[in-house]
């Protein structure tokens, strides 16, 4: 059995079988994610426009069109989940009660559904078939629907944010400390102040943590779009009309590896703050 | 090697620096001899778990350092060749094995039939007292238990060397006190090369045949526990060990001249200025009508089974002095000291 | 009397919110089995709907679990390995090999299988068989199986067990079998559920990636939300329920053990 050579400080001789262990993940990785990436952003120059169609997100006014109304869906969709999230989640971390248990629950399985999945509750909801179309309907004598309009995309992408922000929230209010508020209300501070001054900022960098997930998933959601059918060009959907309806492909690959650039970089800025690794999922 | 005494040890010239550039050891050579029980003792960074990893074979000395195993040369042989029996400070027991499927892993390797292992763990479990656990899971095990299961799987594979890091020190104190003695008595029985490493001066002197004192690096003094306490060649390794004064005075004419007096030098004591060690337990309180040193008594702290008083105007600084709990003494009492030549110690000058 | 009322407020909230996830996935799995969705329950309970499901969509049910078992094959023999020799290698390439299999989770889906069809494209026999869908899959789940194990593996002081193991004679391999996997259990075996779930979820990738005699079960209820009547459309979201739903318990129960252990020990 060859030994190690004495260059190396430490001697357990595993530094082979830890490059064996490696090697598949790396070949794995290379052939099916560094290889097709590196053609993505070569592919995405390789068009009429060249290297421009890396600057054509931000002057073609379809595109720009897009990446603006992408960009405050996925804010507004943010901080409005953030904001649900901290109310229901503040409720649920402070107070015990039969059946929190089950809420918990209720809050957070749509996790795991997938975008299409996503749409088509919104669909059941507020389609034309939907729930609220019905009631609306029988209480008022008007049927309104709104599943395929920006409010439906909205409440669509509130859909698979509320989940995944309220764990991080709950999480971090279950950490937060009980005599900071304790110690505030001495000093004659009321429940609104209290959450202002003590509660809201302890609890900053569970929002941009989360924030910045959601965010991050909001920005690449496709499913949702797609089901929903919408008139709104979010910026996924444009790719995929790019490639598939206009076969443009150097166009879709462009916008691709920008918008990858934007998911990427504010899931680093919130990893950055954090210290900690979070990540987008689907 | 199945000798049950283990091996003799050398190591030669053997240093290390990490890869960051950190200097861990000097260039250290020891000898060991078969069924020594050595201890290295030292402040924490002073090398002495570097040098125990370089006798296990989890690190390997700068080139030009050897280690022998009975003259032959293990320097390029890996951790799992040497076989040696290592406890390591956690103990690393597997949690994902019972105690005997731990205490019988390494004979397990090496292909021992199961029935004999179960004989072989069996044996191991009653000399370390610990029969009856058999079955139990790790996190079961309260912390003098798992020391013991760890020292039982080290030796059950007649280790050639038994490589001891820190092994009470994860304990509270009054279980280290309790263990100390039980290790001490286990390591006589079985008898095996030894090196125990710890930075607890009373352990060290408890356990071991010969200590090896360590500082930043580099061996300052090897002996055995009594020369090392009485003839520290150092003012670090007689601080280190034990408590100790350490005056600075003149000596002229076999005298060494002090503030309160004076006091008689060891023969031969050159003339000129000297660094004199002496033990809080070495010196007696006499009365002060006709002693030669003299002081005022400080403070008074009742220990219970003896009593510790601060003397100062005897030496440039207090001295510390151990007396009977009998002795009737009180602060602001004037005293004598006396103190027998021969304890006390001359050390060299010592840039600290 | 304030307090109280604005605690009342804030359930009245959460049972809003959580009523507005749930209803409708309820009204779903209702309507999968409701003769006809606008007469509402009272036409009748059927399971017409799922039976005429699995005849049209049964092949995309079973290829949904041939790729979620064979990602989930790809990624214990790929990441387990790969998981310990981070940890016990440390230092910055293990750090930027985890940068780069987390990559996937913040580049959308739609980027990732844009990127594979620029570069696999071409070799039709691959493109058009379900093992392209399954390297989109192995992509994206690898990190969940590689930081889970990894999680585990740094709360049980590995290199010092390794070691002691080395110390009593087990080689590399024989190390990694006896000791590093048994006590890396626990995440192995919640990388698993969430390579599972992920896996049978996911859709953005495979939607991209698939042809038509390689769709799963997502990429199936897509195309039922665009051309079947809704009560078809339920039942087979009805279907991915039940798939999906027991997986998802099955997570939490397990982080809800895993966590509680940790805290007694």
């Amino acid at each position: 059995m060859p030994y190690l050579s004495k260059s190396h400080g430490h001697r357990l001789s595993r530094t082979g079988f830890a490059r064996l262990a490696l090697l598949p993940l790396a070949i794995v990785a290379t052939a099916f994610f560094l290889l097709p990436m590196a053609k993505l952003v070569i592919v995405g120059a390789s068009g009429d426009m060249g290297l421009g169609a890396y600057a054509a997100i931000l002057f073609e006014p379809r595109y720009r069109a897009s990446l603006i109304s992408t960009v405050v869906l996925a804010a507004v969709t943010t901080i409005a989940a953030l904001a649900i999230a901290t109310i229901a989640g503040l409720f649920l971390q402070r107070h015990r009660f039969p059946g929190r248990a089950v809420l918990i629950a209720m809050l957070t399985f749509p996790l795991a559904f997938p975008g299409v999945v996503v749409g088509f509750m919104i669909i059941l909801l507020a389609g034309r078939q939907g729930l609220i179309g019905d009631l609306t309907s029988r209480l008022l004598g008007e049927k309104i629907v709104f599943a395929y309009s920006i409010q439906g995309l909205f409440l669509g992408y509130l859909y698979f944010s509320i989940p995944r922000v309220i764990l991080t929230i709950m999480a971090a209010v279950e950490k937060l400390d009980p005599a900071l508020e304790e110690a505030a209300r001495t000093l004659g501070a009321g429940p609104w102040a209290v959450h202002r001054d003590v509660i809201f900022p302890a609890l900053g960098p569970a929002f941009v943590a989360s924030g910045a997930i959601a965010f991050a998933t909001a920005m690449g959601a496709f499913g949702t779009a797609f089901t929903l059918a919408t008139n709104i060009d979010v910026l996924p959907m444009v790719i995929y009309t790019e490639f598939t309806l206009s076969a443009n492909i150097a166009m879709a690959a462009a916008l691709s590896v920008g918008l990858g650039v934007v998911a990427w970089a504010s899931l680093a800025f919130a990893r950055s703050l954090s210290g900690g690794t979070v990540a987008a999922a689907g | 090697m199945s000798d049950g005494r283990g091996v003799a040890l050398r190591l030669e010239a053997c240093a290390k620096t990490f890869p960051n550039g950190t200097r861990a050891l000097e260039a250290v050579t020891l000898h060991v001899d078969r069924g020594e029980t050595v201890v290295f003792l030292g402040p924490s960074g002073c090398g002495k778990t570097t040098l125990l990893r370089i006798i296990a074979g989890l690190e390997g000395p700068d080139p030009g350092g050897r280690v022998l195993f009975n003259a032959n040369d293990v320097t390029d042989v890996p951790i799992e060749r040497r076989n040696v029996g290592m406890v390591f400070q956690s103990y690393a027991l597997f949690p994902n094995m019972s105690v005997a499927e731990n205490i019988g892993y390494g004979l397990k390797i090496r292909g021992m039939s199961g029935k004999e292992r179960g004989a072989r763990i069996t044996d191991l479990m009653e000399l370390t007292g610990i029969r009856g656990l058999e079955q139990r899971r790790i996190d079961q095990l309260s912390g003098g238990q798992r020391q013991r299961v760890a020292l039982a799987r080290a030796v059950a594979v007649h280790p050639s060397v038994l490589l001891l890091d820190e092994p009470l020190t994860a304990l509270d104190a009054a279980l280290r006190e309790r263990l100390r003695g039980e290790l001490d008595r286990l390591l006589r029985t079985l008898g095996i090369t030894t090196i125990y490493v710890t930075h607890d001066q009373a352990e060290a002197m408890a356990l071991g045949d010969r200590i090896v004192v360590m500082r930043n690096g580099a061996i300052v003094q090897t002996g055995s526990p009594r020369s090392v306490y009485f003839e520290p060649n150092s003012r670090f390794v007689a601080e280190f060990i034990g408590a100790a004064n350490i005056l600075q005075a003149t000596v002229k004419d076999g005298y060494a001249v002090l503030p309160g007096g004076r006091m008689r030098m060891p023969d031969g004591t050159a003339a000129g200025p000297a660094t004199a060690m002496l033990r809080p337990e070495a010196i007696a309180i006499i009365d002060s009508e006709g002693a030669d040193l003299c002081g005022t008594v400080e403070t008074v702290s009742f220990i219970g089974d003896r009593q510790r008083l601060t003397i100062t105007g005897a030496a440039d600084r207090p001295i510390v002095v151990e007396a009977p709990n009998s002795l009737a003494v009180e602060a602001g009492q004037r005293i004598g000291l006396g103190i027998e030549p021969r304890t006390v110690r001359l050390l060299p000058e010592d840039r600290r | 009397m304030r307090d109280r009322l604005i605690v009342a407020g804030q359930l009245l909230f959460t049972l809003v919110v959580a009523a507005f996830l749930i209803v409708p996935a309820i009204l779903s799995m209702l309507a999968g089995i409701t003769v006809n969705y606008f007469r509402g329950i009272a036409s009748g309970v059927t399971l017409q709907w799922v039976i005429q499901v699995w005849d049209l969509y049964a092949e995309t049910i079973g290829r949904s679990f041939l790729v979620a078992g064979a990602a989930l094959f790809v990624t214990l023999v790929v990441g387990v390995p790969a998981a310990y020799a981070l940890t016990v290698r440390g230092g910055r390439l293990s750090r930027a090999v985890e940068e780069i299999i987390t990559l996937p989770l913040a580049i959308p889906g739609l980027a990732i299988a844009l990127a594979l069809l620029l570069v696999y494209g071409g070799f039709s026999d691959f493109r058009r068989s379900w093992l392209f869908i399954l390297a989109g899959h192995v992509i994206f789940t690898m990190p969940f199986m590689v930081r889970a194990v990894m999680a585990v593996l740094a709360t049980i002081d590995v290199n010092t067990l390794d070691e002691s193991a080395a110390s009593l004679g087990a080689g590399p391999w024989r190390r990694f079998r006896d000791v590093i996997v048994p006590n890396a259990r626990p995440g192995i075996l919640a990388g698993a559920l969430s390579v599972v779930t992920l896996s049978l979820g996911e859709f953005n990738l495979t939607w991209m990636l698939h042809t038509p005699l390689t769709k799963t079960l997502p990429v199936g209820l897509a195309d039922s939300y665009a051309s079947m009547r809704l009560e078809v459309a339920s039942a087979y979201t009805l279907v991915f329920f039940v798939m999906i739903i027991p997986l998802l318990v099955a997570m939490q129960l397990f982080a809800d053990v895993s966590n509680g252990a940790r805290s007694r020990a």
